[in-house]
């Protein structure tokens, strides 16, 4: 298990030196940091000091090493259009993101789990078929579409829920950082139709794919022992079948919240919600390469983080890699 | 005479998109408190079906369409699930054929064993413990306290077999039907497994319905056989008499191809010519007509009941009653 | 060939077919959509993108049959006065091509890759499933936009509107190639202990004919069921990368274009401009889908459902 463990995070690892390798490529060759540091009104003399002062012509390597060791101690580089530490924007724009990734999060559990499971055991009943032909509709309407009709319906037509923004938030730590949405009731009712936008993508998604285990699961031998043995129903779909499902569904759901923080980028446009996502597409237009690679790095970091974090969860919940190693 | 288990012209179908098929064609025997019933048959012959169906468990799309089953002088054929669950896993026990694939990986021993427990009896986890421990000893498992703990994959093959077996007698059941519960397993420890059941069942006074092709098996623990070919029982009787003395060619083949038998060295396996018919295709009267080697006209066109010889051995066949 | 055409028409693929009623419609309507968008110039009936038909004063037309709309414009116009109905058959000749030259892409790079690791073993095998790996950790949508994002702050959003098509054929085909990688991998391991590989071995064909005219027929099944998924994704995400403004440009919209123009559109009235293309989107996404799911049932023996 330790093994398992140190191997994981070594991957992990290696992996994040390759994103902050291609980050730092792009941001050596399209970057301007002169630029980002003191703007565009500069003679060209100037512009060499400040070049030679910054490292800038120095080999490849040597500045590649620098980075990374400026990223690891938290320096990621200046914004060029709000003047702060690329990494500071990002952190302050993190919390609206994370607030949305969570509510859907929790929606997409809430869903999928009682919609997987009971259309697993009653695969034929009129609202199996239904959730399982809604399911296929899902999957092919992108998100950004699910955001604008729900706009549409709930804000536009109905007038019942909020068609932008966050609405009113909550200082939750006192030190201005983390504001919240969730702990006021207009900040809940302008969370409900992003969550509902961004959970859509997944939920499908999720539907079927408990269901599919399940129904495998339903089929293996230990189940049929289980029924010989006289168990009652719902011990043996809920206790037996149901953990040798989630098991599967866990490392599913840890790769999907990555994909979901790319969603951010649609759901946030549509929504006008001041998150990362929005930032990084402002920072797109206007080509502020140290955001840009900043985003990536942080973003690509917070996947490879969770995947590792979940598979090394899975390893401890399954109980044959726990005990015999991988 | 009231037996403990009687069952009666049992019929199984398949409920399948082009019709019904009918895989259990009318199948009667009985069991007594302590009797030991040997269950012969090829794959498909519908062994493992009949065992399914003595507790009601058989797989869609199958299901009881005629018969009764009567236990302790009650139908349960027909009990409905909840009633038929306080049989199930509690009076009559089932062993299954691979112990890996039966016990679930993902919860420990000792779970599996008390949750059985306490599906069945309203005690105390501590109180189920004690029984789990008590079995697992039974069925001569070391360091039983260490078992509980562990995981279905840190055993091997034959001591999950036990485990499983320590399962069944967790109710003190009156049955135990094992579906070939050695077939799995190496040579060596099948030997060890079917000792240990023969021995459990003489000692606890349980019936066993052993279901499984090895007809080496099959005589050296059971008392009486039941030979089943396409769906139906074609001879029964002692099982001593059966092995020494075969009378319906079918089982006079299988006893036949037994190598070490009636061989000497050198001499060729005999074997049965042709194969069984598989449900769909089940030949107009006898269904093992088309490889018997003593076959007359009557045979092709009429179904051979199973009759009694005189002698307390039973016979489907035209030619030998 | 009247052998071939026999032979399709008593397969079991076909069989199905004919009883599957969904899978016809599905078809047929797909067969609408692509005969649609190859005879766009002929069936529209403006071409939007001729400077001469645009008229600003005709921007925001509802459909024919709302007030203020007209036949002339069965759809509506868009803000640009561009007719909708027209800019939608063309927007979906854009998806179309998009989509089915990426996924082109994407199958021939990932086949290349999944039939020489599976095939070649050891550290060839590993190398290229690293890569892909680490490519698969990053959600498909992300490293598309990051492409484009990156592309349109180094050249300008200028250079890009001329190299649109392609650029995007090219990104999205590099976002995904790893799914075909890692499923003709797994089927080429599956075929590669058979005996007729063993059999082509010791009459002494080479490696690269062994792998292209013996494996790869064998692992079509695979490919063909995953990529009708992959065009659906790839018509998505052309949507997504257009809707964000790095995807096709307003001269030359694809349906996710239209939406996006559309959208500041729905809270002043003009609802049409964004909920029709987006219909005809989910529509063909939709019809695309369906058609993969009854494929991949046909075709995988292990889902027989009884």
């Amino acid at each position: 298990m330790f093994a398992f463990i140190i191997r994981r995070i070594a991957q992990a690892i290696f992996v994040m030196l390759v994103i902050s390798l291609i980050g730092f490529a792009i941001k050596n060759k399209i970057g301007d940091p002169v630029r980002d540091m003191v703007g565009e009104r500069v003679t060209p003399q100037e512009r060499a000091q400040i070049r030679q002062k910054l490292g800038l012509n120095d080999p490849f390597i040597s500045q590649y090493i620098r980075f990374v060791d400026h990223a690891v101690h938290g320096d990621l580089g200046l914004s060029f259009f709000y003047k702060k530490p690329a990494l500071d924007v990002i952190i302050e724009k993190a919390p609206a993101t994370m607030e949305m990734v969570i509510g859907a999060g929790l929606l997409i559990i809430l869903i999928s789990l009682p919609l997987g499971i009971y259309t697993s055991l009653k695969p034929r009943t009129f609202f199996s078929r239904f959730v399982m032909g809604f399911s296929t509709l899902g999957v092919s309407v992108p998100v950004f579409l699910t955001a604008i009709m729900l706009i549409y319906i709930f804000g536009v037509q109905l007038h019942w829920l909020p068609s932008y923004g966050r609405g009113k938030t909550v200082d939750v730590f006192g030190n201005g950082w983390w504001m919240s949405g969730f702990f006021t009731a207009d900040g809940l009712k302008h969370l409900i139709l992003p969550c509902i936008s961004l959970a859509s993508i997944e939920l499908p998604l999720f539907i079927r794919l408990i269901r599919s285990e399940m129904m495998e699961v339903l089929e293996t031998d230990y189940i049929k022992y289980a029924w010989a043995k006289g168990l009652s129903p719902m011990r043996i779909w809920l206790v037996h079948a149901f953990k040798n499902t989630l098991l599967p569904v866990i490392t599913v759901f840890g790769v999907q919240i990555g994909i979901m923080f790319a969603f951010t980028i649609l759901t946030e446009t549509v929504f006008q919600w001041q998150g990362m996502g929005y930032m990084f597409l402002e920072a797109v237009e206007r080509s502020d390469t140290s955001l840009l690679i900043a985003y990536l790095v942080v973003v690509g970091s917070v996947f490879v983080i969770v995947n590792t974090v979940v598979d090394i969860i899975y390893g401890f919940i399954n109980p044959t890699i726990r005990i015999a190693g991988r | 005479m009231s037996h403990l288990l009687e069952v009666k012209d049992l019929e199984v179908k398949f409920a399948l998109r082009s019709g019904d098929l009918t895989a259990i064609n009318g199948v009667s025997f009985t069991l007594d408190k302590g009797e030991k019933l040997g269950l012969v048959g090829e794959s498909g012959a519908g062994k493992s079906v009949t065992g399914f169906a003595i507790i009601n468990l058989i797989s869609k799309p199958g299901f009881i369409s005629g018969g009764k089953i009567l236990f302790n002088g009650e139908d349960i054929s027909s009990m409905n699930d909840s009633k038929m669950r306080n049989i199930r896993g509690d009076r009559i026990s089932m062993i299954f054929q691979d112990p890996m694939m039966t016990l679930n990986p993902v919860f420990t021993i000792g779970t599996q064993m008390i949750e059985t427990l306490q599906a069945h009896r309203q005690i105390s986890k501590a109180h189920a413990k004690e029984i789990a421990l008590e079995k697992l000893k039974k069925v001569y498992i070391p360091s039983p306290e260490k078992r509980l703990s562990q995981y279905p994959h840190e055993f091997s093959g034959g001591m999950r077999q036990r485990i499983i077996i320590a399962i069944s007698l967790l109710t003190d059941p009156a049955i135990i039907i094992a579906d070939e519960p050695t077939t799995a397993l190496d040579v060596t420890i099948q030997a060890e497994i079917m000792d240990l059941l023969r021995e459990l069942c003489d000692s606890e006074e349980m019936g066993l319905i052993l279901i499984t092709h090895d007809l080496a098996v099959v005589s050296e623990v059971t008392e009486k056989i039941a030979v089943m070919y396409a769906g139906r029982i074609i001879e029964s009787g002692a099982t001593n008499d059966i092995v020494n003395d075969p009378r319906h060619p079918y089982t006079a083949g299988l006893i036949r191809a037994l190598p070490g038998g009636v061989l000497k060295p050198g001499e060729k396996l005999h074997q049965i010519p042709g194969m069984m018919p598989t449900l769909t295709d089940i030949p107009p009267g006898c269904a093992f007509n088309p490889r018997c080697l003593i076959k007359n006209g009557i045979c092709e066109s009429e179904l051979p009941g199973l009759l009694d010889n005189g002698h307390g051995r039973m016979i489907a066949c035209h030619m030998r009653n | 060939m009247k052998r071939s055409i026999k032979r399709f028409k008593d397969s079991y693929l076909f069989y199905s077919f004919k009883n599957d009623k969904t899978a016809m419609a599905s078809f047929f309507l797909l067969a609408c959509f692509i005969i649609l968008s190859i005879t766009a110039p002929v069936v529209a009936p403006y071409n939007p993108y001729n400077a001469k038909n645009i008229d600003i004063m005709n921007s925001e037309l509802p459909p024919m049959w709302l007030d203020g709309g007209s036949s002339t414009f069965i759809l509506g116009t868009d803000n640009m006065g561009r007719d909708l109905l027209s800019t939608m058959i063309y927007g979906l000749r854009i998806s179309v091509v998009i989509g089915i030259c990426a996924v082109a892409l994407q199958a021939f790079i990932g086949i290349m890759m999944g039939l020489t690791a599976g095939y070649v073993g050891g550290k060839v095998d590993t190398v290229l499933m690293r890569i892909a790996d680490i490519q698969f950790s990053f959600p498909y949508l992300m490293v598309a936009i990051f492409i484009s994002a990156i592309f349109q702050v180094m050249f300008g959003v200028g250079s890009f509107e001329k190299l649109a098509v392609p650029l995007l054929v090219i990104i999205i085909g590099l976002s995904e190639w790893p799914v075909y990688a890692r499923t003709i991998r797994a089927a080429v391991m599956g075929e590669k202990n058979k005996e007729y590989v063993e059999a082509a071995r010791v009459i002494g064909l080479s490696r690269p004919v062994i792998m292209f005219r013996h494996i790869l027929p064998n692992t079509l099944t695979s490919v063909m069921v995953i990529s009708t998924i992959q065009v659906a994704n790839a018509v998505m995400s052309e949507a997504a990368l257009s809707f964000l403004g790095l995807g096709m440009p307003v001269t030359m919209p694809s349906l996710g274009s239209l939406i996006r123009e559309g959208f500041e559109y729905i809270f002043s009235g003009s609802w049409w401009i964004t909920i029709f293309p987006g219909i005809f989107l989910i529509l063909f996404v939709l019809v695309v889908n369906l058609l993969g799911d009854w494929l991949r049932d046909v075709l995988n023996p292990k889902l027989y459902k009884g």
